[in-house]
């Protein structure tokens, strides 16, 4: 199979999970003893034996003692057992077949899709489980019937992952070329797509099996169908009404009921945690860990003149074994008013973990291990949360990449570029709304006020990114940090955004530290650039030194790789085979 | 005259909506290309511009609502599923993004010998073939035992580029097959496909936002805008000496990695918008003057 | 807004009608039992046909729908098979013992759920160790163990309790208040546990989003960040989960019911089913499948509010 490695390592992380072996083992024994059900009880499940009522616990031949019409409990408990696994393999064997194959069929086909969810729909209005009793004439009461019937009901829920997963897995390029590879779609689905959704639908298919298992408890407690069958709702039901001649009556069906289906629930977890990883932690918003015994340690002389001196900043990532890794090593900048430096680097080199340490917005994750961050001569790296917050807006702001995530897709425009000017100076509300409308039209949008009451779906990303930039530059900052700003853009939309950000500058004298892997970018708006590899600035200088004249072999191939613009494909096509 | 690998006359794509009675949204407005053996046509564009478009209906990924493409004269517009996986071994694609095209849990080697085994390879030759692949695209040979997640951005892309040449096409479709890549990647993976394209004469259609990259490996270039081509020609003319004021803009506007010359440019492109307010400010002047005629002595 | 409305409501109905037109096909599969039933084991065939033509039950089941249908928009439900009692004039009285078990404890469950999984997804710590840890409990044991621990807990070892049995509301508070302390204790578990973990996991996915970061570099506070922006955004899954839970407490309420021997819905239901009460039956299924629709309506409309890009369908 295509999946044998991955398959292997969830196996293998299954097995050393204590958790995941214990209790698979112990629904395994449960299994077992269902299955000896007709060989280890000395009586069968309904011989009554008039003698034996309400025999206790440890009798001769009743292990578990027997109930009030005399039958043995520890028989009854046996093929309860294998009433509930009989009931789980029926509800969600029902529910997954259900449920994958029109997943696969509404997610995969988008014509068939509508019809697909509207009989779905319908089915999620079906009355659960008042319905199974409703139909107790038609089944009789018979729990495979009903959980044949039960297992319908819960395919939605298979039927919802699987479209989710499927629509998201038929979006890879990687189905786009399988198409064009000409591999049929029966194929894809299989190959492609059921593989990738088989985890999610593994996960589900253990969480059902103890609803099928509880369901049908459940109805039995109440008295649907046979008492020739036993089951543990019906057990239960027994014993309760004898709770004052024998608790051990109903407590030996609770403890077995309870035992599979908690060890279901949390062997389920820890399958699932096999299949997705660990799961997400918490966020909490605060500022920037640092390592332990951490103190900003100022190295090298202060630059009088500096809006923002960064000295020899350290940022590391926890290792899945727990060593701290460092992304950024020793990054030393300095930058003055006015001025506008490039932090220049290739992916994974660390120069947006920099923007972030700067601003103090690091993920939990992160923590700083050493170095120093001022911004104005104040100490920022181990400050609290809320000296950070009395800086950012006023003193340094932000622009990011990607427009359209970055605004809250709930609010308006509005209401979100006044929360942030409120939040910065704490003026009235008409004020910053005022204030608003006239950064829109600053920033160069068209319509201020229709803008200023959409909301981020409504605009474009040209628009959208114009907007932040309004937010960032509301509260007029000193420092601007701006991460691969005008990457998400065309071209000629990023060429006025660098004018808009050249503008501003000017108007505001805002120093500006603009992020980028596009030395195309840097030519037209730095003055200084900064070469950041493997988290280490490697070299320094005023654009058009370094542009000629780079020192460092790093940015020196980086410079070369540069596709020169004057040169012009001129080889003439291969015409081989042109005219067979 | 030679019948060309790719003529697109016409060519309309349009994406029927979702809903009762809704107009279909039309992507494509009616363009006309033609791609030779062994040529690159290079396609740039913004993005929205349709350029993507363009790609996936020749590949049968959009749906041809108007016109026709054929392929050495056959006409593959609307071709159905059986023509499509025979036409699989003639036309195939590179995507731009390395990540989503491939699948996480295949082994390199799968990925590659699918296309093969669909065109009826027996095991033994498609594996030698993935092997040759791999050579070919500059991969070491145990790349084939191994998951896509073991790989580069860069490594990435030449197994998606072994994969469009397993079955021997005629042509690829290369959607923006460098524009996820680092800086030194982007290179030598353009160099990859100039060297690929001198050895096996297969034609691109290069479909790309950066100027700089359609230069570099383009024989002719069509530039899109809104839907349609408007200006097409050899590389040199519409790069050189762009006539339409879309494309003049769009040369203006990707900033070049050199301050001086970046300098100069930016104020050509400010003097250009300049000129370009001036005449489009005069004209809304003039049209509202017109309206306010208009309303003042209403026929 | 009200274009969304209006087109949302008439989708409820059609979505009604097709859900009870199938229910009520299943049904009818089995009237010729109910009346066999209805009968006693001695009816002889002739007496089946007569009966069933007596009760309109020998017409075309489409037929017989539409009859039912048409009556249930004028509010007649038809009157009990057994004691001729108006079935549509019984159904307030113990829809609303139901209810007085599922709304609190869905009450309940929403503010302690929502508290716990806001806490617990940005404070993390012991907080989230305490929803973590709630929520696998809640999942671990079948309602119905919980609902005969707790009587044993409190009603017979501890005698605190009344152990089954409802008391009226408006007969006597206090009564009201401690028949139904532990039935809710009950539904409350499960539920509460389902939508803590779902709010935990939505408002953590909110949290590492990147706007939550670029409000962060504005200066506005983690409080107006946690509770205006992100708990905003996570509520629309918290409403669906909410509502989701409503319908499955109600339908489940039927066992509570059971074991607190109280005289709800869920028993009216159980006991027409049982007896074969058909009228009664398809009664409790309309209410059923209205309850449902209405719901899914609710939640629609509740995240067309919350969420500007929902309304667009």
């Amino acid at each position: 199979m295509a999946t044998d490695e991955a398959r292997k390592s969830v196996l293998h992380r299954l097995l050393r999970d204590p958790q995941a072996v214990i209790t698979a083992s112990i629904l395994l024994a449960t299994i077992a003893l269902g299955l000896l059900a007709n060989v280890l009880p000395q009586h069968g499940p309904n011989d009554v034996v008039f003698g034996n009522v309400n025999l206790p616990t440890g009798s001769p031949g009743y292990p578990f003692g027997a109930n009030q019409l005399g039958q043995d409990i520890f028989a009854r408990v046996l093929h309860s057992i294998n009433t509930a696994w009989v009931s789980a393999l029926i509800g969600a064997s029902v529910a997954l077949v259900v449920g994958t194959t029109f997943g696969l069929i509404g997610g995969y086909f988008t014509r068939l899709r509508s019809g697909v969810e509207w009989v779905f729909t319908v089915v999620m209005t079906l009355p659960g489980i008042l319905l199974l009793i409703l139909l107790m004439p038609l089944t009789g009461g018979d729990f495979r019937a009903t959980m044949l019937i039960y297992g319908f009901l819960m395919s939605p829920g298979v039927y919802r992952i699987v479209r989710n997963q499927t629509i998201g897995v038929s979006k890879e390029l990687y189905v786009d070329a399988a198409k064009v590879s000409g591999v049929t779609h029966t194929r894809i689905l299989f190959r492609h797509i059921l593989s990738v959704v088989r985890g999610p639908i593994i996960i589900a298919t253990s969480f059902l099996t103890g609803t099928a298992i509880g369901v049908q408890a459940g109805l039995a407690f109440l008295g649907v169908g046979s008492a020739e069958i036993a089951s543990f709702g019906g057990m239960i039901s027994q014993g309760f009404r004898a709770i004052n001649i024998d608790p051990m009556q109903f407590i030996w069906p609770s403890i077995f009921l309870g035992l599979i289906t908690a060890n279901i629930v949390l062997f389920g977890n820890a399958l699932r945690d096999a299949l997705e990883g660990s799961r997400p932690k918490p966020q909490k918003i605060t500022a920037t860990q640092t390592t332990e015994g951490f103190s900003a340690e100022v190295s090298g002389p202060a630059d009088e003149l500096a809006v923002l001196q960064v000295r020899d900043l350290g940022i590391a990532y926890k290792s899945p074994a727990g060593v701290l890794n460092e992304v950024v090593r020793g990054v030393n900048l300095t930058i003055r008013q006015g001025e506008t430096i490039g932090l220049v680097g290739e992916s994974g080199s660390g120069k947006t973990q920099t923007a972030f340490g700067i601003l103090g917005v690091l993920p939990l994750e992160a923590k700083v291990t050493r170095g120093s961050v001022r911004i104005e001569g104040n100490e920022c790296l181990g400050a609290p949360e809320p000296v950070l917050r009395a800086l950012r807006g006023n003193t340094i702001a932000y622009v990011p990449q990607e427009p359209m995530s970055n605004l809250d897709p709930v609010y308006t425009i509005g209401s979100q570029l006044v929360e942030g000017i409120r939040a910065a100076d704490g003026c009235t509300k008409p004020e910053a709304r005022e204030r608003a409308i006239e950064l829109l039209g600053r920033v160069g949008i068209p319509n201020p006020q229709r803008v200023f009451k959409s909301y981020p779906h409504e605009i474009s990303g040209g628009m959208a990114q114009r907007v932040l930039i309004a937010g960032a530059v509301a509260s007029r900052p000193k420092i601007l940090i701006a991460d691969e700003p005008t990457t998400a853009l065309d071209v000629t939309v990023q060429a006025e955004i660098l004018d808009l950000l050249r503008e501003l500058q000017e108007e505001m004298n805002m120093a500006i530290i603009m992020v980028t892997h596009n030395f195309g970018v840097v030519a037209d708006i730095c003055d200084r650039i900064a070469v950041m590899k493997q988290g280490q600035i490697v070299e320094t200088g005023q654009i058009e030194e370094l542009f000629a004249n780079p020192s460092h072999e790093y940015t020196k191939m980086l410079l070369d790789s540069i596709l020169d613009e004057d040169t012009i494909r001129t080889d003439p096509p291969v015409r081989q085979g042109a005219n067979q | 005259m030679t019948t060309p690998l790719i003529d697109a006359r016409s060519l309309h794509v349009a994406y029927p909506q979702r809903g009762f009675r809704r107009q279909p949204i039309e992507i494509v407005h009616g363009v006309d290309f033609q791609i030779d053996a062994g040529e690159t046509l290079g396609i740039v564009g913004e993005s929205g511009s349709g350029k993507t478009t363009i790609g996936r209906a020749i590949l049968g990924l959009a749906p041809v609502s108007g016109g026709s493409i054929t392929f050495e004269g056959r006409d593959i517009s609307h071709a159905s599923g059986a023509q499509r996986r025979a036409l699989a071994k003639d036309i195939q694609v590179v995507f731009q993004d390395p990540y989503s095209s491939l699948n996480p849990a295949m082994t390199i080697g799968r990925t590659l010998a699918e296309p093969l085994m669909v065109q009826g390879w027996d095991k033994a030759k498609a594996t030698a073939r993935v092997l040759e692949l791999l050579d070919r695209v500059g991969l070491p040979k145990n790349a084939a035992a191994r998951l896509p997640r073991e790989f580069s951005g860069g490594q990435r892309q030449r197994v998606a580029i072994a994969r469009a040449l397993a079955p021997g096409p005629r042509l690829i479709i290369c959607d923006e097959p460098v524009s996820g890549l680092d800086l030194s990647t982007q290179a030598t993976v353009l160099d990859l496909f100039i060297e690929i394209q001198r050895d096996t004469g297969v034609a691109y259609m290069f479909i790309s936002h950066d100027l700089a990259v359609i230069r570099h490996i383009s024989h002719r270039v069509g530039v899109v805008f809104r839907g349609d081509i408007v200006e097409q020609g050899t590389c040199a003319e519409v790069t050189n000496n762009p006539q339409n004021p879309y494309t003049q803009r769009l040369l203006l506007a990707a900033p070049v990695a050199n301050p001086q010359a970046q300098r100069a440019r930016r104020l050509e492109r400010q003097r250009l918008r300049e000129e370009h307010e001036n005449i489009y400010g005069g004209l809304a002047k003039l049209a509202e003057r017109g309206i306010a005629k208009a309303v003042a002595h209403p026929r | 807004m009200l274009l969304y409305l209006g087109r949302r409501m008439i989708a409820g109905l059609v979505l009604f009608i097709v859900s009870s037109l199938i229910t009520f096909l299943l049904l009818s599969m089995s009237f010729d039992n109910i009346i066999a039933t209805r009968l006693g084991p001695g009816a002889t065939p002739e007496q089946i046909a007569d009966m069933a033509a007596r009760l309109g039950m020998d017409r075309p089941v489409l037929i017989q729908y539409l009859d039912w249908l048409g009556g249930l928009f004028r509010g007649d439900m038809g009157t009990s098979f057994f004691t001729g009692a108006d079935v549509m004039s019984q159904l307030p009285q113990r829809i609303s013992v139901t209810l007085s078990v599922v709304l609190p404890a869905l009450t309940l469950s929403a503010i302690v759920a929502v508290l716990l999984g806001v806490w617990a997804a940005s404070r993390g710590g012991w907080v989230d160790k305490v929803c973590q840890g709630f929520s696998l409990i809640g999942n671990l044991i079948p309602n119905l163990l919980v609902a005969i621990g707790l009587v044993m807990l409190f009603a017979i070892e501890l005698g605190w309790l009344p152990a089954t049995g409802f008391v009226p509301m408006e007969q006597d508070f206090g009564g009201w208040l401690r028949s139904i302390t532990i039935p809710v204790i009950t539904i409350f578990i499960g539920g509460a546990a389902n939508i803590a973990n779902q709010v935990r996991g939505t408002m953590i996915d909110e949290l590492r989003k990147d706007y939550i970061r670029t409000l962060r570099t504005r200066g506005v506070s983690p409080r107006a960040i946690l509770l205006k922006h992100a708990l905003r955004n996570a509520a629309g899954p918290a409403v669906t989960v909410l509502g989701l839970t409503f319908i499955t407490m109600f339908g489940g309420a039927l066992i509570i019911e059971q074991v607190f021997a109280l005289h709800g819905f869920g028993t009216f239901a159980f006991t027409a089913a049982t007896s074969g009460d058909y009228t009664v039956m398809l009664g409790v299924m309309s209410v059923g499948i209205g309850l449902t629709v209405g719901m899914n309506l609710l939640v629609d409309i509740v995240n067309g509010w919350l969420n500007p890009k929902a309304r667009v369908y």
